[in-house]
């Protein structure tokens, strides 16, 4: 929204540069900016001050990871997507997130060649958060730690990168693709993926060190939902989990992780682990499921069922964890209580963490000169009190 | 002359930003009638930005009709470098208060005709109506903003080429590399600094003292620049104890024992007037 207009939000503690700072913030024309250089050279004063009231103003939350939201599922619901994921992209604001990645898990092709193209990269707004790509994760995964996908429709890596076109049909849409590292040519497409700007993340995978460590030498950059759906870590070959500490990843390169910090899908010993570990590339996913927001009972998640009992998602009948009903914005909650890291640690994993996994933190995830003005603004106890996109706000708590 | 000694260099801060304080106050500025006041950066007076700014946030002084000019900046460093005064001013400052930025003076070392930029700095001054009040501090070598020993006691605003002993004291300011520290700055004149109505000098800490003495005990001179400020008619010096180790038993007992007159000037329903008549 290109108005001309300065906005100074004062009374404020601004996260920036790792730090929360006293210290106001100016927005112009979408982008937060320098105000020394409105002062010398142009010589006048913001047009509107909004008083903060002492709130922590922190970059946007971005989810990397969530499969749907308030009964909406990108990949069951085949018929109206577009709609659909303009619905969940509305009820993120509420929760903080303002730039996210659709995530479609192990699908048939015909549900790919279907959604994927209506799902496309596109600014957010009052309409609703920045959709940044979408994430595939699968189908090409190892059977053996599918989790909740359906096996039916976990494919190989046979013809190499062919078999990727032949099952997404186009990439363009695509940001992230989540693959298991061990299958045979994943090298290749790796490398093909990387070179294409897309973001390969290893997971559902039951690889070892030197499988991660590989696939880190060949672009790949994440790791999915760290200690689910990959191998426990053993002391003789500690599998994924051993790239947070892995001496072999070439130099300058940092291997970002999503991690679910709902409470229930990684311990909060684990989550002390990873950041003790690793804290430079931990990204907190909600991994949320169409139930976030919704009440207990049956819903759909991909081809399956899913049940809400007690706060938990299973797959019907079952026992098995098939994702998160935690909003971001609890996320970022939960895990500063269950590591005691401090808040703009926890704020920027779920914000500049992302942003730099992704390769967009000239633009997303800071707060710094030039950025987006992508942010929200929170309590002392981290509640969110508005959420703003391109400086405009598009929701406030009442 | 007044020396006011005080015991630390937080009073002195305080004590600066009170005086400033109360003369913009008295001064009742408005849209017709602006207070025009000059100002150094450097570390002595940060403390006094930061009691102005105190001051200005609990409602007790704005800033909405003050001009501003600043005594100097370094010629050829970008703007936004930590070490240049625009950075300074900005960051300790000008962003915390309600001045308005078209107010506000610093000379630009990046102009592209320097020499010009000095003769319009010089013009804007005198367009102000001329400074009422001008805040310095000095360094141990007796300057005062960027007039350098052996500067003219009646230069103007001009280009001036900096002493080894100044680059050698900035260098820490630039990573201990003398050759990226900048060899020329803008800065006004003695002369300019005299026209002031008056003049306000901010001294601390022992690595001053004998530049203090050199300022106040021995004659003019212009190899210690501060020292031209004897002859201005209203010169206020503001110092620590520790500046005071080079004066005479005999200059700081008096001035101390002038200590109460010199502290009805900060206080809020004193007239200043009746002060200046009684020198």
């Amino acid at each position: 929204m290109k108005t001309g207009k300065l906005l100074q939000f004062v009374n404020c503690l601004i996260l920036r540069n790792h730090k929360l700072i006293n210290e106001d913030l100016w927005v112009r024309d979408g982008k937060i900016i320098n105000p020394e250089k409105v002062f010398f050279d142009e010589k006048i004063t913001a047009d509107e001050k909004i008083d903060c009231k002492g709130a922590i103003i922190a970059p946007g939350f971005i989810d990397i990871q969530i499969n749907g939201a308030f009964g909406i599922d990108f990949s069951y619901n085949t018929d109206k997507v577009e709609e659909g994921v303009q619905y969940v992209s509305k009820g993120l604001l509420e929760h903080g997130v303002t730039s996210f990645c659709p995530t479609v898990v192990t699908s048939p092709r015909e549900v790919y060649h279907n959604v994927l193209p209506r799902i496309s990269k596109r600014a957010g707004g009052k309409h609703g958060s920045t959709i940044l790509g979408i994430h595939v994760e699968g189908p090409f995964i190892n059977v053996e730690k599918k989790g909740a996908h359906p096996s039916q429709f976990i494919r190989d890596l046979n013809e190499g990168f062919s078999s990727v076109l032949d099952t997404y049909g186009s990439l363009d849409n695509i940001k992230i693709v989540t693959l298991a590292p061990e299958l045979k040519n994943a090298d290749r497409v790796i490398q093909k993926l990387t070179s294409l700007n897309i973001s390969v993340s290893v997971g559902h995978s039951i690889g070892n060190l030197k499988d991660g460590e590989e696939a880190v030498r060949n672009g790949a950059i994440l790791i999915t939902h760290l200690f689910n759906a990959m191998l426990p870590f053993h002391h003789r070959d500690p599998g994924l989990v051993g790239l947070l500490a892995s001496n072999k990843i070439p130099q300058n390169r940092i291997v970002y992780f999503g991690i679910i910090a709902d409470g229930i899908h990684t311990h909060p010993s684990a989550l002390r682990i990873a950041y003790r570990t690793h804290s430079d590339g931990l990204i907190l996913v909600t991994d949320a499921i169409s139930a976030m927001g919704l009440q207990e009972g049956k819903h759909n998640i991909g081809q399956l069922s899913v049940e809400i009992r007690e706060g938990k998602a299973y797959i019907t009948g079952t026992n098995t964890l098939c994702g998160s009903i935690a909003t971001m914005n609890q996320c970022v909650k939960l895990f500063k209580e269950a590591t005691g890291c401090p808040i703009e640690y926890a704020l920027e994993a779920a914000s500049l963490h992302p942003a730099l996994a992704l390769g967009i933190s000239d633009k997303k995830g800071t707060l710094n000169f030039g950025s987006d003005a992508d942010f929200v603004l929170l309590d002392d106890g981290l509640n969110l009190l508005s959420t703003w996109i391109a400086g405009e706000c598009v929701y406030k708590r009442l | 002359m007044r020396l006011v000694i005080l015991d630390t260099a937080a009073a002195v801060a305080e004590w600066s930003a009170k005086y400033v304080m109360k003369r913009i106050n008295d001064f009742k500025p408005g849209p017709d009638k602006y207070f025009v006041l000059g100002l150094p950066t450097g570390s002595t007076p940060y403390g006094m930005y930061q009691k102005l700014i105190e001051y200005h946030n609990a409602g007790k002084v704005s800033f909405k009709y003050v001009k501003t000019f600043n005594m100097d900046e370094y010629v050829n460093l970008p703007r936004d470098h930590p070490e240049s005064y625009h950075y300074y001013m900005w960051n300790n400052f000008f962003k915390h208060i309600d001045i308005d930025p078209k107010n506000v003076h610093i000379l630009d070392g990046n102009a592209s005709d320097l020499v010009e930029e000095c003769n319009s700095y010089e013009k804007k001054i005198t367009e102000a109506g001329g400074i009422e009040l001008f805040v310095g501090g000095i360094g141990p070598d007796g300057h005062i903003a960027f007039n350098e020993p052996g500067s003219s006691l009646v230069s103007r605003t001009r280009v001036k080429t900096l002493a080894q002993d100044t680059l050698e004291a900035n260098a820490r300011f630039f990573g201990n590399d003398i050759n990226k520290v900048p060899k020329q700055a803008l800065t006004v004149g003695v002369g300019t600094v005299m026209d002031a109505n008056e003049v306000m000098i901010l001294i601390t800490g022992t690595h001053k003292s004998f530049a203090l003495y050199k300022a106040i005990e021995e004659g003019v001179n212009h190899m210690w620049t501060v020292s031209a400020f004897q002859q201005h008619p209203h010169t206020l010096m503001i110092c620590d104890e520790d500046a005071t180790l080079e004066l005479r038993v005999k200059t700081v007992k008096y001035f101390k024992a002038l200590s109460a007159v010199h502290h009805k000037l900060i206080e809020e329903e004193t007239p200043l007037d009746q002060f200046r008549t009684i020198h």
